[in-house]
């Protein structure tokens, strides 16, 4: 208690160095909690997004089907049974065919995913209502190949595909939605079409590559078809998280270093100038380790002070961030990016960023204050260079 | 052994380290003091007087010989028993005051108190109780760097005295003080030696000390080179 009381009174008693340090070191804990609230946000909308437009409850692949690997897309298809056939029914999935394909927008050659997805699900965003009438050959595409293909809703572009035979067929697919979604991986070189459009085209009737299911499907795989859970499905994102997450650590070290060598500066400087009154300490009675700690106590509360100025500044900024989110203005970047980021300050990010600062000012404030430890008091007295 | 005896030094030897050789700063000291005194070390500067009122507190320990206050030695102490021993029993008056300017009069007098886990009522009982003494129960909320040097003396005289110690040294406590206020604060701590019966033990080469001292034990390079009773102190003094 009197380690605390002292240490309050010298902190204050310090004045504007005092204060220094803590702004340097709230301006860490603000930064630190801004930027890992930014990432984690950024995780959390892309979670949503991912589940929302591309990921629901998982999917049910055919087991030859590679999204990365377009080769593999001619081999990855199956008819649909009658049990699939009842859960899309009860709309507990959605089927959807790929197929490899070339678009030439203005004569220009672009590769292409034709999927095929039925225009009634509900699972995902896709506005697939858009392609409940077969008689044309109608399709969505999102904002990023729209621009890559330079159409806008009511153009008509011509492709190219194979049939389940090998052979080249073409026809005219009719720009009837364009959508914008924060998940390039539905969007970019995909145009979507109905199901039954695709699947006559290409001779597959009744057939499909794979399945999102709804977050309710719960039957795990089926024989023939791979069950492929959220977490597989969501695991670049995650990486590219974690890599930023990584990379922000390093900058906020950084940061973080720099402000705890400020109280470390405070503390040396501190022990140098106040040995008579460490002197006096011992000669009242107290023993060392206790004068050590008072020495550590009054260090490690810049962080503390910090904390609450980081508080009085910080709070509001993160609310109106959380509230009004940010904007860089690079949402297209082939990554699951919103063009606005919501930060998502969680009390647990708040907890350990709060531990780990107090944690390690308190260690920079004890290791200089080791060398009362050494020091004699008599000399400490006359307030003798030791 | 007397059991009056309160502190007992016999062949006390300290060295100092200068350079390859070494610096004799006590030779051979041995000295009783009773309860109750109101002695002083008189020399010089270097004669030792500080290095044993230093040694006699546990601040310091000696070379050779032996140390013991209230029939505890001081030798081989760990620095916690060292401690303990100053915290309850002895009291140090420093010539610059050595006050916590961050405390106020009430909480620097207090300080050792606490230390003691003294509960609050009596903490407050006891500071209030000591504050008087030295005069200074209208200064309780006052910073040390808003008193006057007389003032802040009586601080440390007043926080010295407030745990009820049994020795108080005090090391050129009249040093940074004019001829008033010297007086002023010798005049309180023989009142207190009288009152209380503790015992004071100064290092000093002020005239105005020695007058109210009972004892006088003169040193020079290291030695007694006297130790006399001064039948007359107090009555000349101011």
């Amino acid at each position: 208690m009197i380690a605390f009381k002292l240490a309050y009174r010298n902190l204050i008693g310090a004045g504007l160095r005092t204060w220094l340090n803590v702004t340097v070191l709230s301006f860490a804990y603000v930064v630190i909690i801004f930027h890992q609230g930014l990432i984690d946000g950024w995780h959390r909308q892309g979670l949503l997004d991912l589940k929302a437009w591309e990921v629901g409850g998982g999917h049910l692949w055919h087991p030859a089907y590679n999204r990365y690997d377009p080769i593999t897309f001619q081999d990855s298809h199956r008819n649909i049974d009658d049990k699939l056939i009842k859960k899309f029914n009860e709309g507990q999935i959605a089927p959807v065919l790929v197929v490899q394909a070339s678009a030439y927008p203005d004569g220009r050659l672009i590769s292409v995913i034709l999927k095929g997805i039925a225009p009634r699900q509900e699972i995902v965003s896709i506005p697939t209502r858009y392609l409940a009438d077969n008689n044309a050959v109608n399709a969505v595409i999102g904002t990023r190949m729209a621009k890559l293909m330079k159409v806008k809703e009511g153009d008509n572009i011509l492709i190219r595909w194979r049939d389940k035979n090998g052979v080249f067929d073409a026809t005219e697919v009719h720009i009837i939605k364009i959508f914008k979604c924060d998940v390039p991986s539905v969007d970019n070189g995909q145009i979507w079409l109905s199901l039954e459009n695709l699947q006559k085209m290409t001779g597959l009737v009744n057939e499909a590559t794979y399945f999102i299911l709804s977050e309710s499907y719960n039957e795990g795989k089926t024989d023939e078809w791979k069950f492929i859970p959220p977490s597989y499905l969501t695991r670049e994102l995650d990486e590219i998280i974690r890599s930023k997450r990584g990379g922000g650590m390093i900058m906020q070290g950084i940061l973080l270093i720099i402000a705890l060598l400020a109280i470390f500066d405070t503390q040396v400087l501190s022990i140098f100038r106040r040995q008579r009154e460490i002197g006096t300490y011992i000669a009242l009675g107290m023993t060392r380790p206790q004068v050590i700690g008072i020495f550590t106590v009054e260090g490690a509360a810049h962080s503390v002070f910090a904390a609450l100025a980081g508080a009085v500044y910080g709070i509001p900024l993160f609310i109106y961030l959380a509230k009004y989110g940010i904007s860089f203005g690079f949402g297209d970047m082939g990554l699951t990016l919103a063009d606005t980021l919501y930060p998502y300050y969680s009390l647990e990010l708040i907890f350990w960023t709060v531990l780990i600062v107090v944690l390690a000012a308190t260690i920079v404030s004890y290791l200089p204050a080791r060398r009362i430890a050494k020091m004699k008091p008599t000399e400490a007295l006359k307030g003798k260079l030791q | 052994m007397n059991k009056d005896t309160i502190i007992r030094l016999e062949r006390i030897v300290k060295n100092f380290p200068v350079g390859t050789g070494y610096f004799t700063a006590l030779n051979n000291i041995t000295l009783k003091f009773e309860k109750g005194e109101f002695a002083g070390l008189v020399g010089p500067s270097g004669s030792g007087k500080t290095t044993l009122l230093n040694i006699i507190g546990s601040l310091d320990t000696p070379t050779e010989g032996k140390a013991s206050i209230m029939d505890k030695s001081l030798i081989g102490l760990s620095h916690k028993e060292s401690a303990q021993l100053r915290s309850k029993h002895i009291g140090f008056i420093f010539q610059t005051y050595n006050l916590l300017p961050v405390y106020t009069v009430y909480e620097n007098v207090e300080f050792t108190l606490l230390l003691q886990k003294v509960p609050l009522s009596e903490r407050r009982k006891a500071v209030m109780e000591a504050l008087e003494w030295v005069g200074l129960t209208d200064k309780v909320n006052s910073k040390p760097s808003m008193l006057s040097g007389g003032e802040s003396q009586r601080v440390a005289i007043a926080r010295s005295m407030v745990k009820k110690p049994e020795v108080v040294l005090a090391d050129e406590p009249t040093a940074n003080l004019d001829s008033v206020n010297s007086h002023h604060i010798l005049q309180t701590m023989k009142k207190l030696n009288e009152e209380l019966k503790v015992t004071f033990i100064f290092a000093t080469h002020d005239e105005k000390v020695m007058q109210y001292l009972s004892r006088i034990i003169s040193l020079a390079d290291g030695k007694i080179v006297g130790d006399t009773i001064n039948p007359n102190h107090g009555s000349n003094a101011q």
